[in-house]
């Protein structure tokens, strides 16, 4: 990322950050053998702070530290950050896109959205319930749950309020700011069918309830056939246990499918004939029509892509090569093809797709580009295999209306421009 | 024909597919349920699932119990009103009453007032949630009589059921919500046509004044 200084969060710029360490790291290599080590505070977080000398190949470094966790480097600052709702007890934080490598999200990165902050569970404690129209109700420890045979799978989450921001005018400044509500890990855990068939389903069963453990109760139905197909009560994350944000100790993973339906802090599935009607499926995540009618269970996350670099809140410093480089996902399947645009639409070139590319995951995008100093637009537009193709905002807008600031709120899944001035400045444009 | 049984004909139909074509699908098609493999666990025992009921809209599982519009008041004010309003209004939670006929919308500027009153389809769902989520520092912490009268009260100040009104588990599953027909299955995928040749405007952020 050479050409390119990234913006900080919150408030904070990067060269801010740089000289605060500078200051930090100056002091502390002074008085190195004397002074207490520089507080923890002073690094940025999941980092600590330590001396930097003039030339580490002529000093040992620090000792390996025995039974430490460990930590990211006190140079890197990348932050989640929190939309500012009126409660940090309800609210969600965004992945900062800007800086994300591969397809994988790191754990500490992984957006959030919580209804009643994050739970705090004592896994010898927690249990889950099986029942409802089933023929054996069955309760199950967490030991219980790990004994069953696992799978692991890379998977995409994407919040159904990615986004949310965008539809009216361009908002966010940055593609953490826009499209921050999707992250991708790798979880393991136990399919969902493996317990349903244990419990025995009865034949007239439609829907299931989820529902959390934490103060929200967060609750959701979900169609039986597709928790039969590819559901997983995960607890594993990235190859440790799920972070408390995420879960812990056990979640509900519906591939492809709104975020809000992986109910965190897992305690109870009851298996029904009709949809239970929740909060969460009624009066929110359902979107109304200009008609006043209410679109209800839009379930499946549809093809989505968006260049993560160069995007808003960037600078090229010269013209010359640059890579433009982005990720794409569906929860439909996998992604196919994605095409990129520079000159906002009118004429597309294929981007190169890193493998691996995998269902419903996250897939990573690469296109050299010359860039010749002049003003552009830069756009990405995904197919999946299922055939549907990534549309324009106009053509979204088209389909679901543009129906006030709380009507039309979910699934905008719509081609994202970043406009280049001629002085290098990319910023979030609407280009359609 | 009412928003469940579309979905519930809808998906059975899904379930018949799924069953064709996914061996895991069978357990819900025979009528005897299949046999534990593993057999881990513990029986649910009724003790152990008593803390938890969540009533469809035909107010199964419904609790026992009643409270009235009256008793809801008290309640309300003590427990409710400093995130939702002394009228209802709003604040830190959700506006409850008000906005019936602002959700027929075409003013992008404009946005539809969805409350209890205006957008939400089923009354046993505002008895769920209080119930598993109210309020927000003391989840759970209300009885079932005291989650009756809450949804008296706001339903009372919805003008959905009268001043005077008591609610238990039969009457509130009998309350017909004003936007009860007003949700529709999704119509997704949509297909788009091939996108439009010449893009006509750019809109940027505006600059901070």
């Amino acid at each position: 990322m050479n050409h390119h200084s990234v913006p900080a969060g919150e408030g904070i710029t990067k060269t801010e950050r740089d000289r605060r360490r500078f200051i930090v790291g100056s002091v502390a290599l002074a008085g190195a053998a004397s002074l207490p080590r520089p507080s923890r505070a002073a690094a940025p977080p999941g980092a600590v702070e330590r001396p930097v000398p003039d030339d580490p190949a002529k000093t040992p470094g620090y000792p390996l530290e025995d039974e430490s966790y460990g930590a990211r480097s006190q140079f890197e600052t990348e932050v989640r950050q929190r939309y500012k709702t009126a409660t940090p007890l309800s609210s969600w934080t965004f992945t900062p896109l800007q800086d994300s490598m591969g397809i994988v999200t790191p754990s500490g990165l992984f957006f959030e959205r919580s209804h009643a902050g994050t739970a705090v569970i004592d896994p010898r404690k927690h249990t889950l319930f099986v029942h409802g129209l089933v023929a054996r109700p069955r309760k199950y420890s967490m030991r219980d749950v790990k004994r069953f045979p696992s799978i692991s799978r890379l998977l995409f989450l994407e919040c159904s309020g990615n986004g949310l921001t965008e539809w009216s005018k361009p908002t966010m400044p940055t593609v953490q700011g826009t499209h921050g509500l999707t992250s991708t890990a790798e979880w393991t855990g136990v399919p969902l069918a493996t317990i349903l068939n244990e419990v025995g389903v009865r034949s007239n069963a439609k829907w299931l309830l989820a529902e959390g453990g934490d103060g929200a109760a967060m609750t959701r139905s979900i169609p039986i056939e597709k928790a039969m197909k590819d559901c997983i009560l995960a607890y594993g994350q990235n190859g440790e246990a799920l972070r408390p944000e995420q879960g812990y100790p056990l979640r509900l993973l519906v591939p492809g499918f709104e975020g809000n339906m992986n109910i965190k802090w897992l305690r109870r599935i009851e298996v029904s004939d009709a949809p239970f009607m929740t909060r969460e499926e009624t009066s929110k995540y359902t979107d109304i029509r200009p008609d006043g009618k209410a679109v209800q269970f839009s379930l499946e996350m549809e093809a989505k892509s968006v260049i993560t670099s160069p995007s808003g809140g960037m600078q090229l410093e010269r013209p010359g090569l640059h890579e433009i480089t982005g990720l794409a996902w569906s929860g439909r399947g996998s992604i196919r093809r994605v095409d990129v645009s520079v000159d906002g639409g009118s004429t597309w070139r294929e981007a190169r797709l890193q493998e691996p590319v995998l269902p419903i995951c996250h897939t990573r995008f690469r296109m050299p580009w010359q860039w010749d100093g002049k003003p552009a637009v830069l756009q990405s537009r995904c197919v999946d295999d299922t055939g549907y193709v990534q549309p324009t905002l106009g053509q979204l807008i088209a389909v679901r209306g543009l129906n006030g600031p709380l009507g039309s709120i979910y699934h905008l899944n719509s081609i994202q421009s970043w406009q280049v001035g001629n002085d290098g400045k990319v910023i979030n444009v609407h280009h359609y | 024909m009412s928003t469940t049984t579309e979905f519930a004909s809808g998906v059975a139909a899904a379930v018949a597919l799924a069953a064709l074509v996914c061996g895991a699908a069978s357990a819900q098609t025979g009528p005897v349920p299949t046999q534990p493999t593993y057999g881990f666990g513990q029986p649910a025992t009724p003790s152990d699932l008593a803390r938890f009921y969540s009533s469809l809209p035909d107010g199964r599982d419904l609790p026992k119990g009643s409270g009235s519009v009256a008793q809801g008041k008290a309640i309300y004010e003590g427990q409710c009103s400093a995130c939702h309003g002394d009228n209802l209004q709003g604040g830190l939670g959700d506006r409850l009453i008000g906005g019936r006929g602002t959700l027929i919308n075409t003013d992008p500027s404009k946005a539809p007032v969805k409350t209890v009153e205006s957008y939400w389809p089923y009354a046993t769902t505002l008895f769920d949630y209080i119930k598993r989520a109210m309020p927000l520092t003391a989840p759970e912490s209300l009885s079932d009589d005291e989650v009756y009268a809450l949804c008296a009260y706001i339903l009372s100040r919805a003008n959905v059921v009268g001043a005077n009104a008591t609610l238990d588990a039969k009457s509130l599953a009998a309350v017909r919500m004003p936007n009860r027909d007003g949700f529709i299955p999704d119509p997704r995928p949509e297909n788009f046509p091939p996108p439009a040749q010449a893009p006509h405007e750019t809109k940027a952020i505006a600059p901070p004044k």
